[in-house]
């Protein structure tokens, strides 16, 4: 609980997010608009599926006990439902917009799908974690002691990691559900739903973070890879972009020469 | 208020539209270079001189100009719509800016949330047995607020018309001084108390001296862009943190939807009045964008709301010479966004997710209104859409949002 943790934990959790920002979105205004409206749909599913609990809550009289518990679920599943719906309509919103674009510039390039579905992505995934984690965040700087009463001391440690691996998995689950979207492959979405099920049905299981964690990392790589594949990588490429050989870095080399 | 600036070639237009005092314009015109403005708007973006036209073409405003001139008048459209993205964000640079020293402040110095009295112009207290009788209240603080800003409004275009472009200057220039000295030694010292600083007076006195002698010269006369603009954002969060300290609890909020629906309905009204045809020609008495001089003569009398830039404002005007293309964006604006955001803030209960909620919905909000600027292309105001997107996330995220997320992060859930 001092600044060590709250950097810490700040820079595990948002490191990769803001580095993906800075280095591709940060240059490009228009890039950057998609990134607030994707934050913005999550924004508003969430809000949605709080009212949706809160109701549920009234309607329930707020009955202590295991009632409170299973409500707590179904608002989780019913969030996540309704974010992929969200990013759905957020697909619909972002065709409709490209082709309005290109229609009056045709011969500007606006931002290809492959582009859009990873913005969109970050945005929701950076929403995501930025809600779930700033107020314990903010909470890590002040005085106290973790785990004093017997919960794991590893809270912030936790915490931090799984809103790293939820930001991700959002930029992932964007990528492959945009492309579904595009190939008409409506099974995918399917997949992206359960997969985003299966992580957050996972931290029920808190605080056994072992498995918790492990299983959410396997799911982000194997999801990574996925969404690389689809968005046109190779291994091939790959292993050209780790020699330094690709296209770019050589002419980017050259250039600079 | 919102306004898109084409290239005109009416003349006339210099005439009327001339700025309120004889100083030259502070802004070297780079056009081409682009620095201009983005950020922020306004305010001093009105000093032109009255004499001359080449100075009328100056345009001291802020924003982007991708001028070349002599454009066919097809090839608008499309730059409109190229640059629109990239005036987007040279306007939510200095909103995000400025909502971020608000609420760093807010959340570290105790004096802004502190209720410390009340200003005139909410005259009824809010600390009523019942909820009725303080909702009345408010109401009624919300009317005489609005009043003063309609009466103060009037009185500032019957100065324009009539020419009394001294007063208005002096004006100007006495709120500015108060700004920059007396609120920025104030905040200075709180800042200060709040981290157990101490400060010789005359390292003070060098200190405010020095930050309030330069900003008169950047903001009245001339001074690097950049260094105007991060004045014009200071003064802008320093009314804001008065706002957000002196007005009560539910008047504010009445306050900032009231304005919101005032500045709608003013422009509406602008509209009807104005005759399509005779863009370019200048009459018009009322102008509606100058409903926003009037934001603040709260606190002092004579205090700054001729920083609204809106006064280049007819709608649909046009500026003159330079194909300058640019947004404006009031400072009346930036300080409503500020207060919603830093209110959201001071909200008490050590939450983030409503401010950022706020954050992003303003931030939509103006996106949205800078879209329908483009496909319109009419000065708009800029606060409706988004202090109403703004109080909907307030509201919402605080009374649904919170409880939701409190809960799923202390069972350490994630969706």
């Amino acid at each position: 609980m001092t600044a060590a943790v709250f950097f810490g934990c700040a820079f595990i959790a948002f490191g990769p997010a803001l580095a993906l920002y800075v280095f591709t979105i940060a240059t490009e205004p228009l890039r950057i608009i998609f990134l607030i409206a994707g934050a913005f749909f999550w924004l508003v599913s969430l809000l949605i599926s709080s009212l949706f609990w809160f109701l549920a809550r009234l309607i329930t009289d707020n009955r202590d006990g295991p009632t409170q518990k299973y409500l707590l679920i179904f608002g989780v599943l019913l969030s996540i439902f309704i974010q992929e719906m969200f990013r759905f309509g957020y697909y619909r919103l972002l065709k409709k917009a490209s082709e309005g674009l290109k229609t009056i510039n045709p011969d500007e390039t606006a931002p290809s799908m492959r582009l859009l579905a990873y913005v969109s992505g970050l945005g929701f995934g950076i929403m995501s974690g930025v809600f779930s984690f700033v107020n314990t965040l903010s909470n890590s700087l002040g005085p106290g002691t973790v785990g004093i009463h017997g919960d794991s001391p590893q809270f912030f440690l936790n915490s931090a990691f799984m809103t790293l691996v939820i930001i991700l998995l959002h930029v992932f689950w964007g990528i492959v559900f945009f492309d579904a979207c595009e190939k008409k492959k409506w099974y995918i979405l399917l997949i992206v739903l359960l997969t985003h099920l299966l992580v957050s049905a996972q931290t029920f299981l808190n605080p056994h973070y072992g498995i918790n964690l492990v299983s959410a990392y396997i799911t982000m790589v194997v999801m990574g890879i996925w969404a690389f594949f689809v968005a046109g990588g190779s291994c091939r490429s790959l292993k050209l972009c780790l020699l330094c050989q690709d296209k770019d870095f050589l002419l980017y080399n050259q250039r600079s020469r | 208020m919102l306004t898109f600036m084409a290239s005109d070639s009416e003349e006339e237009v210099c005439d009327e539209r001339t700025s309120l005092m004889s100083a030259e314009s502070p802004l070297p015109r780079s056009c081409q270079e682009g620095q201009q403005g983005e950020e922020d708007g306004d305010s001093a973006a009105q000093w032109r001189s009255q004499e001359s036209e080449e100075d009328c073409e100056d345009d001291p405003d802020r924003y982007i100009c991708s001028g070349v001139p002599g454009r066919p008048p097809g090839l608008e459209e499309e730059l409109t719509l190229k640059y629109g993205a990239k005036h987007v964000i040279m306007l939510f640079v200095p909103v995000t800016l400025c909502m971020v020293v608000v609420v760093a402040t807010i959340k570290s110095v105790r004096f802004y949330t502190e209720k410390n009295g009340q200003l005139i112009y909410t005259p009824f207290t809010e600390d009523t047995p019942s909820v009725g009788q303080r909702l009345l209240n408010s109401l009624l603080n919300t009317l005489i607020m609005i009043s003063v800003i309609v009466v103060m409004t009037i009185f500032l275009v019957v100065l324009y018309k009539y020419r009394c472009y001294k007063f208005i200057h002096g004006w100007l220039i006495m709120s500015s001084l108060m700004l920059l000295f007396l609120f920025t030694y104030i905040y200075l010292g709180e800042v200060l108390k709040t981290y157990n600083v101490a400060m010789d007076y005359p390292t003070l006195f060098l200190t405010v001296w020095n930050f309030g002698a330069v900003g008169m010269v950047c903001i009245h006369w001339k001074g690097p862009l950049v260094l105007q603009q991060a004045y014009l954002i200071m003064i802008s969060a320093l009314m804001a943190l008065v706002f957000i300290k002196y007005l009560p609890e539910w008047s504010a909020w009445v306050i900032l939807g009231a304005i919101s629906v005032y500045a709608a309905m003013v422009w509406t009204v602008g509209m009807a009045k104005l005759d399509p045809p005779s863009q370019g020609a200048l009459q018009l008495p009322y102008d509606p964008e100058m409903e926003e001089d009037s934001y603040d003569s709260f606190g002092e009398p004579s205090y700054p709301d001729v920083f609204e830039p809106s006064l280049p404002g007819y709608p649909g005007e046009e500026l003159e010479e330079e194909e300058e293309r640019g947004v404006k964006l009031g400072l009346g604006d930036f300080i409503f966004y500020s207060v919603l955001v830093g209110k959201a803030a001071a909200a008490g209960s050590g939450d983030w997710n409503t401010t950022l909620a706020c954050f992003v919905a303003i931030l939509i909000g103006l996106c949205l209104t800078l879209l329908l600027l483009a496909v319109f292309k009419k000065a708009l105001p800029a606060l409706p859409i988004s202090i109403t997107f703004g109080l909907i996330f307030y509201f919402s995220t605080d009374n649904l949002v919170r409880p939701f997320m409190d809960t799923l992060a202390s069972h350490q859930l994630y969706i």
